[in-house]
C-alpha cells in the first residue's frame, strides 16, 4: 500500500507508541469486566468460614456443616476404624497423600490433625456426586465381604476408606479433598480458616 | 513474491469479502478532506453504542428484573442494581459506566444531528441517511426509556407510569393499548420483566440494524462536508475524488484522536461526578420505587424534556378531543417531523456557511427555543413556564413547517466549486 | 420584505432569549446548613458506632455489610465486639431484626433503609448530607404530634428525636411577618448530655459516616479517576501527534 511506503521513521515510532499505549488502554479497560466474571462480596460472606460444635459427635458418628454450599463431614473415628485404614492402606491410589488434596497438616496416614477426627469435603473427585456412609464393615455394609468401611459414590461407584482415600481403578482420580480447618477448642472446629492467630 | 499471510489473505478472499470490503469502507473509501470538528460524532456515537453493549451484557450478569421485595422490603431489581455497585467487583464502574454512557449517547447523538443541520447533510442524495437516522434516534428514546425503569427506583416507576399513561390518551384503542403495555393495571413486575426483554434484546438488534442501515447508505453516496459541496463531482483521471482522502489511515487516525478526546471528557464525569449533579442519574432514583407515593416533583431525565416540555404545553381541547391527547399528538409529531427535514428544505445551498441571515438567524431562534423546552422540562409547570414553552413549542414547530418558505425566500451567497481546506 | 421579516425574527430571539428568567419564579425554599461532611477515619468510625447504637435498631442498612467497615480503619475484631450486638457474622448485611410490615403497622410507616438516605436527600436546596445534617439538629417539640417531636426541615416527621437524650430538648418560637410568612427559631429548653458544639460534631460524623456508606467506593472511585485521566491525557499527545503526521501529507 502506498502508505507503508511513505511510513517514515518517526511515523513508524509514533505507530507503535500510540498502539502500545492503546493496547494498554484496552488491557485495563478489560479489569472490571474480568473482576465482574469474579465471586462478589455476598458470595465470599456466604463461603466465610463456619463454625462446627463437636461436642455431641459420639465415637463412630459423622455430622455435616455447610461451607460455601459444600458439604463438609465431620466424622469421629473409633478406634477400629482408624485400625481399617493399616488394612486399605495397599488397597488405595495414593496411600501417602502426596496429591495436593489436602492442607500440608492433614497430609498424614488418617488425614486429619486430631486422628480422631476425619474432616472432609464430601463431594466426590470425579464427577461432584457427594459420596454415602458405609460405614458397616463385611456383607452387612452391601459393598462386598471383605469391606472395611468406608464411602460410596452413588453415582459411578467410586470407593473411599475412612480416611477419604479413593480405591484404586476407580473412576475418581483423586481422593477427597480435605478443607483448610482449625479446632478453636477441643470441641469447636472452624471450617475454611487454617490461619494462627 | 508471497508470504504467508498473504496467501491466508487469498485463501480467506476466495471464500470471504474481506480485502474488497475492507477497501469498500475502509482504505478506498474516500470521504472528503475538509471535515471539522462535529465530524467526530458520527464515529463517537458508534463508540458509545459498543460501550453500552458491552457493559449491558455484563450487567445482565448480575441484575434481577423481580418487583417482588426481599426479606428486608427492598424490591428485588432495586437490591440487585446495589449489589451490583457494593458486591460485584468492578461493578460501580461497569454500571457507572452504562449510565454515564445513557447520557452521553444522547449528547453525541444531539450533536450529530446538529451537525446535520448545520451542513444540510440530511439533503439529496442523503435523505435515507437522514431518515435511518431519525429512526435510530427513536429506538434510542425507547431503549433509554425503557431501560430506565430497570433500577426499579422512584423516577423509573414513575416515569415509566406516566409515559405508559400517555398511550391512554389515544381515543378508542388507548386505554387497552396502555393495558396491553403494561401487562397490569399499574406499572407492575409484568412491566418490568417486558421492558427488560425489549431493553436487553429486542429494541438493541433494531438499533444495530439501523445503525448498519444507516452506514451503508452513507457510504453509497458518500459523506457530506461543512462546505455542503459533492467531493464526487470532481475526480481525477483514475476517478478519485480530487477533495476526497481514504478514511483509512487518514480519518481512522483523526477519530483515534476525537476518541481519546472524548473518553478524557467521559471519564471525568464517570469518575468525578457520575451522578452528573443529579441529571445524569436522579436523586428520587435511589429510593426503591413506591407505587403508592410520587415523588414531589418528577421530570424525566434531560434527554427527554424538550420533548416533555412539548407535551405539556398542550393545554386546550380540540375538535372535542382533550388536551390529553393533542398533547401526545405534538410530543409524537416533534420527533417525527425531524424525518421530514429533507423534503422541507428548499435552500439553494446545503451548508450554512452560504446561507443568508435569515436562516441562520432562524436557526438560532430554533436552537434556543429548544433549549429552553430543555429546561422547562425538568421543572415542575406553573403558569408563566407553560406560556414560554408554548412559545417555544410553536417556534420549534415553526422551524420546521415554514422551511419551504424561508429557505427559498434567504439570500444565500455561491457555494464554491471545490471545498475549502487551509 | 426579508429585512422586515429579519427584524421581526430578531425582536422575537431577544424575548426568547429573556424567557428563563420568567420561567424561574421560585417555588418553596429549604434553608440547609452546610454539612461539615469528614472522610477522617475517627470521625466515620464515630459515626459507625452512633449508628449502631441509635438508628440500626429501627432502620437498616441492608445493602451494607459489616466487614465493610474495614474501609474505615477497622478490623474484624472490633467490629465484632464494638458494633455488632446480635451475634451475626462479621460478613453479614447490616440488617434488622424488626420486619418491613409489622414496623408499618407498629409506627404507620416503615422506618426507610439508611444505606443510600445520603444520596436519596439530595436537592437543588443542598446535598443529602446537608439535608441530613440540618434535620437531625432541628427537632422540636411538639405536644399535637403523636410522638411529641416534630421537625423544621421534615413537617410532621414520622420519627420521634433518636438523639433526644444527646442534645436536649427545643422549642419552636414561630414568628409570624407581615407579608404574611412565618420564620420559625429553635431554643434549647432542656439541656442534653452533650454541649451543642459536641452534638453538632455527633452529628457530623454521623452526617460523614451516612455518606460513606451511601457511596464506599466513592473515594477509590475518585482515585482511580485522576489514574485514569492522566494515562488519556498520554495518549491523547500521542495520538494527536500521530494524527498531525499523518495528516501533513493532505494539502
Amino acid at each position: 500500500m502506498s502508505v507503508d511506503q511513505k511510513m517514515d521513521s518517526g511515523r513508524r515510532q509514533l505507530l507503535v507508541a500510540t498502539s502500545a499505549v492503546g493496547g494498554v488502554a484496552v488491557v485495563a479497560t478489560a479489569v472490571p469486566f474480568v473482576a465482574s466474571l469474579t465471586p462478589s462480596e455476598r458470595a465470599k460472606a456466604a463461603g466465610a468460614p463456619v463454625e462446627a460444635d463437636i461436642g455431641k459427635l459420639a465415637p463412630g458418628e459423622m455430622m455435616t456443616v455447610e461451607w460455601r454450599g459444600k458439604p463438609v463431614w465431620i466424622l469421629r473415628r473409633t478406634p477400629e476404624m482408624l485400625a481399617s485404614l493399616e488394612k486399605t492402606e495397599p488397597l488405595v491410589s495414593d496411600p501417602a497423600s502426596e496429591k495436593p488434596m489436602q492442607p500440608e497438616y492433614a497430609q498424614n496416614k488418617h488425614r486429619s490433625i486430631n486422628p480422631e477426627y476425619l474432616v472432609a469435603v464430601g463431594i466426590c473427585t470425579h464427577l461432584g456426586c457427594s459420596p454415602s456412609d458405609k460405614f458397616k464393615v463385611g456383607a452387612e455394609s452391601g459393598v462386598g465381604p471383605d469391606w472395611p468401611g468406608g464411602f460410596l459414590c452413588p453415582c459411578h461407584g467410586s470407593l473411599f476408606d475412612l480416611a477419604g482415600r479413593v480405591y484404586r481403578s476407580m473412576p475418581a482420580p483423586d481422593n477427597l479433598e480435605i478443607p483448610p480447618y482449625k479446632f478453636l477448642a477441643d470441641t469447636r472446629i472452624l471450617i475454611g480458616d487454617d490461619a494462627k492467630a | 513474491m508471497t508470504t504467508k499471510s498473504q496467501e491466508l489473505m487469498h485463501w480467506i478472499d476466495a471464500r470471504f469479502p474481506l480485502t474488497s470490503t475492507w477497501k469498500a469502507h475502509l482504505s478506498e473509501y474516500y470521504a472528503p478532506k475538509n471535515f471539522n470538528f462535529w465530524y467526530f460524532f458520527g464515529s463517537l456515537a458508534l463508540l458509545v453504542l459498543v460501550i453500552q453493549i458491552v457493559t449491558g451484557i455484563f450487567l445482565v450478569m448480575h441484575y434481577k428484573p423481580d418487583a417482588s421485595v426481599n426479606a428486608s422490603g427492598i424490591p428485588v431489581a432495586f437490591a440487585s442494581v446495589e449489589y451490583i455497585m457494593r458486591e460485584v467487583p468492578g461493578g460501580w464502574l461497569i454500571r457507572y459506566l452504562h449510565s454515564t454512557g445513557a447520557s452521553a449517547f444522547f449528547v453525541v447523538v444531539y450533536l450529530h444531528m446538529f451537525r446535520g443541520l448545520l451542513y444540510g447533510s440530511y439533503r439529496k442524495p442523503r435523505e435515507l441517511i437522514w431518515v435511518f437516522g431519525t429512526l435510530i434516534f427513536l429506538a434510542l428514546m425507547a431503549e433509554a426509556f425503557m431501560g430506565y425503569l430497570l433500577p426499579w427506583g422512584q423516577m423509573s416507576f414513575w416515569g415509566a407510569q406516566v409515559i405508559v399513561n400517555l398511550f391512554s390518551a389515544i381515543p378508542v384503542i388507548g386505554p387497552d393499548l396502555s393495558l396491553v403495555i403494561r401487562g397490569d393495571y399499574v406499572v407492575s413486575d409484568a412491566t418490568l420483566n417486558r421492558f427488560f426483554s425489549f431493553h436487553v434484546i429486542a429494541v438493541p438488534l433494531v438499533l444495530i440494524g439501523l445503525v448498519l442501515a444507516h452506514i451503508v447508505a452513507l457510504h453509497e453516496v458518500g459523506s457530506n462536508n461543512p462546505d455542503g459541496v459533492e467531493i464526487k463531482k470532481k475526480k481525477d483521471a483514475s476517478g478519485i475524488p480530487l477533495d476526497g482522502i481514504p478514511f483509512h489511515p487518514y480519518y481512522t487516525v483523526k477519530d483515534i484522536m476525537g476518541v481519546v478526546g472524548f473518553l478524557i471528557v467521559f471519564s471525568a464525569i464517570l469518575f468525578f461526578a457520575p451522578e452528573g449533579g443529579g441529571y445524569f442519574l436522579e436523586y428520587n432514583n435511589f429510593i426503591p420505587a413506591d407505587p403508592l407515593k410520587t415523588p414531589p416533583h418528577i421530570a424525566p431525565v434531560w434527554y427527554f424534556t424538550p420533548f416533555y416540555s412539548i407535551l405539556r404545553a398542550v393545554t386546550y381541547p380540540l375538535f372535542g378531543v382533550d388536551a390529553k391527547f393533542w398533547g401526545v399528538v405534538a410530543m409524537g409529531a416533534s420527533v417525527v417531523i425531524i424525518a421530514f427535514l429533507p423534503w422541507l428544505d428548499r435552500s439553494p445551498v446545503k451548508s450554512i456557511r452560504y446561507k443568508g441571515g435569515l436562516f441562520k438567524a432562524i436557526l438560532a431562534v430554533f436552537l434556543v427555543a429548544f433549549f429552553i423546552l430543555g429546561y422547562l422540562g425538568v421543572l415542575p409547570p406553573t403558569p408563566g413556564r407553560t406560556l414560554v414553552a408554548q412559545i417555544c413549542s410553536v417556534l420549534y414547530f415553526a422551524f420546521f413547517l415554514l422551511m419551504p418558505w424561508y429557505s427559498k425566500l434567504d439570500k444565500c451567497k455561491p457555494e464554491p466549486e471545490r471545498v475549502t481546506f487551509k | 420584505m426579508s429585512i422586515r421579516v429579519i427584524k421581526t425574527l430578531k425582536r422575537l430571539a431577544a424575548i426568547v432569549l429573556f424567557a428563563p428568567a420568567l420561567a424561574l419564579s421560585a417555588g418553596a425554599e429549604l434553608h440547609l446548613d452546610k454539612a461539615p461532611v469528614s472522610s477522617d477515619p475517627a470521625a466515620l468510625q464515630n459515626g459507625a458506632k452512633v449508628f449502631v447504637n441509635y438508628c440500626l435498631n429501627c432502620h437498616s442498612a441492608s445493602f451494607a455489610r459489616y466487614n465493610t467497615l474495614q474501609q474505615i480503619g477497622l478490623d474484624e475484631q472490633q467490629i465484632r465486639d464494638n458494633l455488632m450486638f446480635t451475634g451475626e457474622r462479621v460478613g453479614d448485611l447490616m440488617k434488622i431484626a424488626m420486619r418491613p410490615a409489622e414496623s408499618k403497622v407498629w409506627f404507620g410507616v416503615t422506618p426507610p433503609d439508611l444505606t443510600l438516605i445520603a444520596r436519596q436527600r439530595a436537592s437543588e436546596f443542598g446535598s443529602g448530607a446537608d439535608w441530613l445534617y440540618t434535620y437531625l439538629r432541628q427537632f422540636y417539640r411538639d405536644p399535637a404530634r403523636p410522638t411529641g417531636w416534630n421537625n423544621v426541615v421534615f413537617g410532621n416527621v414520622g420519627m420521634p428525636h433518636a438523639l433526644w437524650e444527646l442534645q436536649g430538648q427545643q422549642v419552636a418560637k414561630v414568628t409570624e411577618h407581615e407579608d404574611g410568612t412565618k420564620s420559625v427559631a429553635l431554643e434549647l429548653a432542656t439541656p442534653g448530655r452533650m454541649s451543642v458544639e459536641e452534638y453538632d460534631k455527633t452529628v457530623a460524623d454521623l452526617v460523614s459516616f451516612l455518606v460513606w456508606m451511601g457511596e464506599p467506593m466513592a473515594d477509590k472511585r475518585k482515585t482511580i479517576g485522576m489514574y485514569v485521566l492522566i494515562f488519556l491525557a498520554g495518549l491523547f499527545v500521542l495520538s494527536y501527534a500521530l494524527k498531525k503526521n499523518y495528516w501533513k501529507d493532505i494539502h
